[in-house]
């Protein structure tokens, strides 16, 4: 045990930049050698998910596969996170002295790189990748009424229907020539410059429908809202399945491609930053005064109406928003998407993430959406495999992975040779 | 000069039984006013009264000359009330300085979408709220305290949490409710001290609802003695200190065989 434990403090030394910088070479390794290796190690072709598919569907790759998970991202993230430490330090301590958004810009620009390059190497990934993050921004978003706001709402997928439907729509109203929204009102060119106005309107119509679930949270909290947000998602889907003009049950297909990597991506970071910079204002911690004592929160002026309707609202709208990029990855809605499995699938990435915390949820849409995607050829045994993990986690952590904790940037990015400055925030 | 809070003739219902009956309230700016009288007479009833989580079936309530019945609780907070609750309603998981901050909350301008974008008045304004913070908590002794979580500190300092905590929304009459409340002696007396520390400083009015008598006698100028939702005799302390009823209601009838 006491080896396995300085193996690891080994690299405590080592700071964000200097695994980015690590991955960097992993992932450029695998872009220039990667179908070389997996040649020599008879594999039939570069392993999509770290070689978890492959595991699964052919045990006797098992050995190959571990060879070039060690070949291409382990041996070079370790080695090179650990022998560059001390520049990866100097450049992390140069950062840190910067403002604050330069410094984030910064890695998150390098970030981006590396998925860029490791995402581009098959189609398979791209479209993991990108579900992986519209889902974090689901997550998040659900995480302001349910953990921030404490209150149990079960509408999420409807607030995403909302968003998915009116995005698609006008996106093939606008800028498609489409069979049921007739021919294209504005030239395809400005679609993609005008893209981020149709998501935010996606949003703006998901905020407005969760109106119907904010009013009564007045009057009622618990398994009552949870029941009354649950009939909404319902409404939701069956209204959208029974409204011909939006495809009906078959749903709307041939989205504009718009939802690309980076758009995606930007769309994550901005959502990180606003609803950070929200849950951490005045403004935004009274939703937990809300949460904790209602009444208490009443008589320190805390609008508590205002708080509730803004918590709603502000998540329903960053689940519309998720939605439209749903739509535009996808490039296929249908209303049976937004039922009761995506339900539990974003219950499951909040709660094991981890309540009131940013952080959790990101770890918590990334775990359930890899694991999914990694655990497919399980087939049926992956609905075995997920709960139960849910489950431990549950009774170990029962409020989550991470929970309570606030996102801080700087902490994540400091260097790392020297002890963590002064100041507890 | 005129009062700072007026209660004219309230009387309350729950259902068919009478909760307040008739009850008259006038406090000056920086008066120190005390209610007593054995559980169930109705007392933190009246707070809730005044402070708007119910609204009262008759009379009328002012609040430094605005009339303050069916107001919203959050309004009245903001008019100037400020209140501790007598079984600690502090926030769970909220540490102890998140607590003073959050209780700026109308003193904020900014709007939603400052606080979205993390505007410069927003931060700005978020400064000064930390910072009018931080000389709270040294005020009431808690600033060791500051990112514990509330829940987590001695008994003593959650009290002191929840009277900063009011303080922070810039209160013209505090409310007390049972501020000693399952406290040791030393305890006590400390609290005493606070009191006194903040009506001194803040100049605030303070009314307060207690058990101990040696403590209301200590600190109230006014005193009212409320029995089964009736005022049953009020005056300077020690008047009510030797006031037959009140003994009465306290230590019950003397038998005289």
């Amino acid at each position: 045990m006491d080896k396995i434990k300085n193996f690891f403090r080994m690299f405590s030394v080592v700071p964000l930049a200097g695994w980015l910088f690590g991955s960097f070479v992993a992932v450029l390794l695998e872009y220039y050698l990667g179908d070389a290796i997996s040649y020599y190690l008879y594999l039939p072709k570069i392993p999509v998910l770290f070689g978890t598919l492959i595991m699964l569907k052919e045990p006797m790759l098992i050995p190959s596969v571990l060879a070039y998970d060690l070949i291409i991202y382990a041996l070079p993230i370790l080695l090179l996170g650990k022998m560059l430490a001390p520049i990866a330090n100097t450049i992390a301590a140069r950062l840190d002295r910067m403002p604050l958004w330069v410094a984030t810009l910064v890695h998150l620009v390098a970030f981006y790189g590396i998925l860029h390059l490791w995402a581009g190497i098959n189609d398979y990934r791209v479209l993991v990748v990108k579900l992986t993050m519209v889902s974090i921004i689901l997550t998040i978003s659900l995480n302001i009424i349910n953990g921030y706001q404490g209150e149990f709402s079960c509408s999420h997928p409807g607030f995403m229907a909302l968003g998915a439907y009116t995005a698609s729509a006008l996106t093939l109203l606008l800028f498609t020539d489409d069979k049921m929204f007739g021919e294209a009102l504005l030239p395809a060119a400005m679609g993609p410059w005008l893209f981020p106005l149709i998501l935010v309107a996606g949003g703006a119509v998901a905020a407005i429908g969760s109106l119907a679930v904010a009013i009564p949270s007045f009057r009622t909290r618990g398994d009552y809202l949870a029941i009354i947000s649950l009939a909404f998602m319902f409404i939701v889907k069956s209204a959208v399945e029974n409204l011909e003009i939006l495809g009906g049950p078959r749903g709307l297909s041939s989205q504009p491609d718009y939802a690309s990597l980076p758009v995606v991506f930007i769309w994550v970071a901005l959502c990180v930053w606003i609803i950070h910079n929200f849950t951490t204002s005045i403004m935004g911690k009274a939703l937990n005064a809300v949460r904790d004592s209602e009444a208490a929160a009443h008589s320190m002026t805390v609008n508590t109406r205002k708080t509730k309707v803004t918590a709603f609202m502000f998540g329903a709208f960053w689940a519309g928003v998720a939605g439209g990029l749903f739509a535009h990855v996808l490039r296929y809605v249908n209303p049976s998407t937004f039922g009761i499995q995506k339900l539990a699938e974003v219950l499951a990435m909040v709660y094991f993430g981890g309540l009131n915390s940013i952080y959790g949820s990101i770890v918590g849409a990334v775990s359930i959406s890899v694991l999914g995607e990694a655990l497919r050829p399980l087939e049926l045994f992956k609905w075995i495999i997920i709960p139960l993990i849910l489950i431990l986690v549950m009774i170990f952590r029962p409020h989550g992975l991470i929970s309570f904790t606030e996102l801080n940037v700087k902490e994540i990015m400091r260097p790392r040779d020297k002890k963590p400055s002064e100041g507890v925030e | 000069m005129a009062p700072l809070l007026e209660v004219k003739d309230m009387t309350h219902y729950f259902g068919g039984l009478r909760a307040v009956n008739n009850f008259n309230l006038s406090i000056e700016p920086g008066q120190i006013c005390g209610l007593i009288g054995p559980n169930g007479a109705g007392k933190t009833t009246i707070f809730n009264l005044i402070s708007g989580v119910y609204t009262p079936t008759e009379g009328e309530i002012e609040l430094g000359g605005h009339n303050i019945k069916g107001v919203e609780i959050h309004h009245i907070a903001s008019m100037g009330l400020g209140r501790t609750f007598q079984n600690l309603l502090l926030w769970r998981h909220m540490n102890v300085i998140d607590h003073i901050r959050m209780a700026h909350y109308s003193q904020l301008n900014y709007t939603l979408f400052g606080a979205f974008f993390g505007t410069p008045k927003c931060r700005q304004e978020e400064k000064l709220v930390k910072e009018n913070s931080e000389k709270l908590l040294e005020v009431f002794d808690i600033k060791q305290f500051a990112y514990n979580l509330a829940g987590n500190l001695p008994y003593g300092a959650q009290r002191r949490v929840e009277m900063a905590r009011a303080m922070a929304t810039n209160p013209k009459i505090l409310f007390l409710d049972e501020p000693t409340a399952g406290m040791t002696p030393d305890e006590l007396m400390r609290m005493i001290e606070i009191i006194r520390q903040v009506h001194r400083d803040f100049g605030v009015a303070i009314f307060l609802i207690e058990h101990r008598m040696r403590f209301v006698m200590e600190l109230c100028q006014y005193i009212q003695t409320l029995v089964f939702g009736e005022v049953i005799a009020e005056g300077p302390p020690e008047e009510i200190q030797n006031n037959p009823k009140v003994i009465e209601a306290y230590l019950g009838k003397e038998d005289v065989h």
